[in-house]
């Protein structure tokens, strides 16, 4: 746990870092790590790997929809590549699409943090949580 | 002397002419490889060609365009390549523009051989390298089953090629150097898991097809199956998914079975671009099959890579 705790503030430093720097590459890149790290404790409860803990289901899911509202101004126009970028550059010539693609995933975050009481509800919602992962990359990112 | 010459000269180009007809004929190429397999008997299983559908992943090609409905095959996407641009053909059933009027024997020969039924090669972005290794039951189970999705209207354009890739006879030169029409062998060392696993990968799955490296003549890099390389369609690179540092060294046979069932990375990176589609199909296949995936993925010789970092 104290592990973690200290990985989550190490990431939160690092997404403030990249942002302070004006290098909206790197603070994008540990936002998506904060994702993914959120991830990781709700799958293996999902999974039946770690038990049903609520507290860490609504903070992960918390630390999603945070980053949902976020990510938006950590793609401008003038971040397109560099730095390892995995960033497709259907983001700028389809940015209809990519917006409603946020929005839906901070719809369904927002949605799972009221909607998850038990360990019932939280597997109702992990699913359609996690498929903004996929759904979004399938087309704004390129292949890693 | 210099008329001879001449005349030596022409009769010799006459001959390798001959030669590059025979040779690239696909009736004479399936002849010299021994290739032809027969079909299978008896009832076809359509549960099985369904697994076979989604291990082969014939919706994320061939899918309609602009709609989200896998089972309409009517193909349309644009697959961009270093050699021209490929048009995806319609192999939904529909008796004129799709698959519809084919037989089985037509559907085995285009599948293992690369051969149309109309006796014209295919290119090798239709991966029949891969679908070789498959079985006559298999693809027919898989010729039944997809039989049964609806038929949907509309041929697709030819592929955009520029000179020489345009001249398809010219596939049979390079079916000689990189197709052996084998089917999959079990290796009777290795437990049944991974025999199945190892058919899965290599065959119906073609994964050796994006991530692995080609030469300049668009064949797969000897030596560095699986290793990854530069994305063929030109967008990023394709990860090395042999169990190498530059690799997934660090990922246990559990990891692979869950990216396969869920496109999440052990650290719960989500893959993207075209894996999407791909995790959407091994998504479909059993616990079982995609275990088995795992373990041959996760046996494969370990090849150095792209080391992090560059470009």
């Amino acid at each position: 746990m104290k592990r973690m705790i200290i990985a989550a503030a190490v990431l939160t430093l690092g997404v403030t870092a990249g942002i302070a720097q004006g290098d909206p590459i790197a603070a994008r890149k540990a936002m998506m790590k904060e994702v993914g790290g959120a991830m990781g404790p709700m799958a293996a409860m999902n999974k039946g790997e770690r038990p049903f803990d609520l507290a860490t289901a609504k903070a992960s899911l918390g630390t999603m929809n945070k980053a949902s509202k976020a990510f938006g101004p950590l793609f401008p126009a003038t971040a397109k590549s560099g730095g390892e970028s995995t960033a497709d550059e259907k983001i700028w010539s389809d940015a209809a699409g990519w917006n409603a693609a946020l929005k839906k995933f901070e719809t369904d975050t927002a949605a799972a943090v009221a909607a998850v009481k038990d360990e019932a509800s939280f597997k109702a919602e992990f699913g359609k949580v996690a498929a903004n992962c996929g759904g979004c990359h399938n087309t704004y990112r390129i292949k890693k | 002397m210099i008329g001879r010459l001449v005349k030596l000269g022409a009769m010799l180009g006459l001959l390798g002419l001959a030669g590059f007809f025979a040779l690239t004929e696909p009736a004479v190429l399936s002849a010299l490889k021994g290739s032809a397999l027969p079909v299978a008997s008896g009832a076809p299983d359509l549960a099985n060609g369904k697994t076979m559908f989604h291990a082969g992943g014939c919706a994320s090609c061939h899918a309609t365009e602009k709609q989200d409905d896998k089972t309409r095959l009517g193909g349309g996407h644009a697959l961009h390549s270093p050699f021209g641009t490929f048009y995806v053909p319609n192999i939904s059933p529909h008796p004129r523009d799709g698959i519809g009027g084919w037989t089985a024997e037509q559907f085995l020969r285009a599948m293992r051989e690369g051969v149309s039924p109309e006796g014209r090669h295919y290119y090798p972005s239709f991966p029949y390298t891969s679908y070789q290794r498959m079985t006559a039951k298999d693809v027919g189970d898989l010729f039944a089953f997809l039989k049964t999705l609806p038929p949907i209207e509309g041929r697709i354009r030819d592929h955009d090629l520029p000179f020489p890739f345009n001249i398809r006879r010219s596939l049979g030169g390079w079916k000689l150097l990189f197709a052996d029409g084998q089917v999959y062998r079990p290796d009777p060392a290795k437990s049944a898991e991974w025999n199945r696993g190892a058919y899965l990968v290599e065959g119906p799955g073609h994964c050796a097809e994006c991530h692995s490296p080609r030469n300049p003549l668009g064949g797969i890099t000897s030596g560095k199956r699986f290793a990854g390389g530069p994305d063929p369609e030109g967008k990023g690179y394709v990860p090395n998914i042999t169990p190498h540092e530059t690799g997934l060294k660090s990922w246990t046979k559990k990891d692979l079975a869950y990216l396969l069932e869920s496109g999440f990375t052990p650290d719960y990176d989500s893959v993207g671009g075209s894996m999407t589609p791909v995790i959407g199909n091994t998504g479909q296949l059993s616990a079982q099959d995609r275990n088995a995936m795992a373990e041959y993925l996760s046996t494969l010789p370990a090849i150095e890579g792209r080391k992090k970092g560059a470009k």
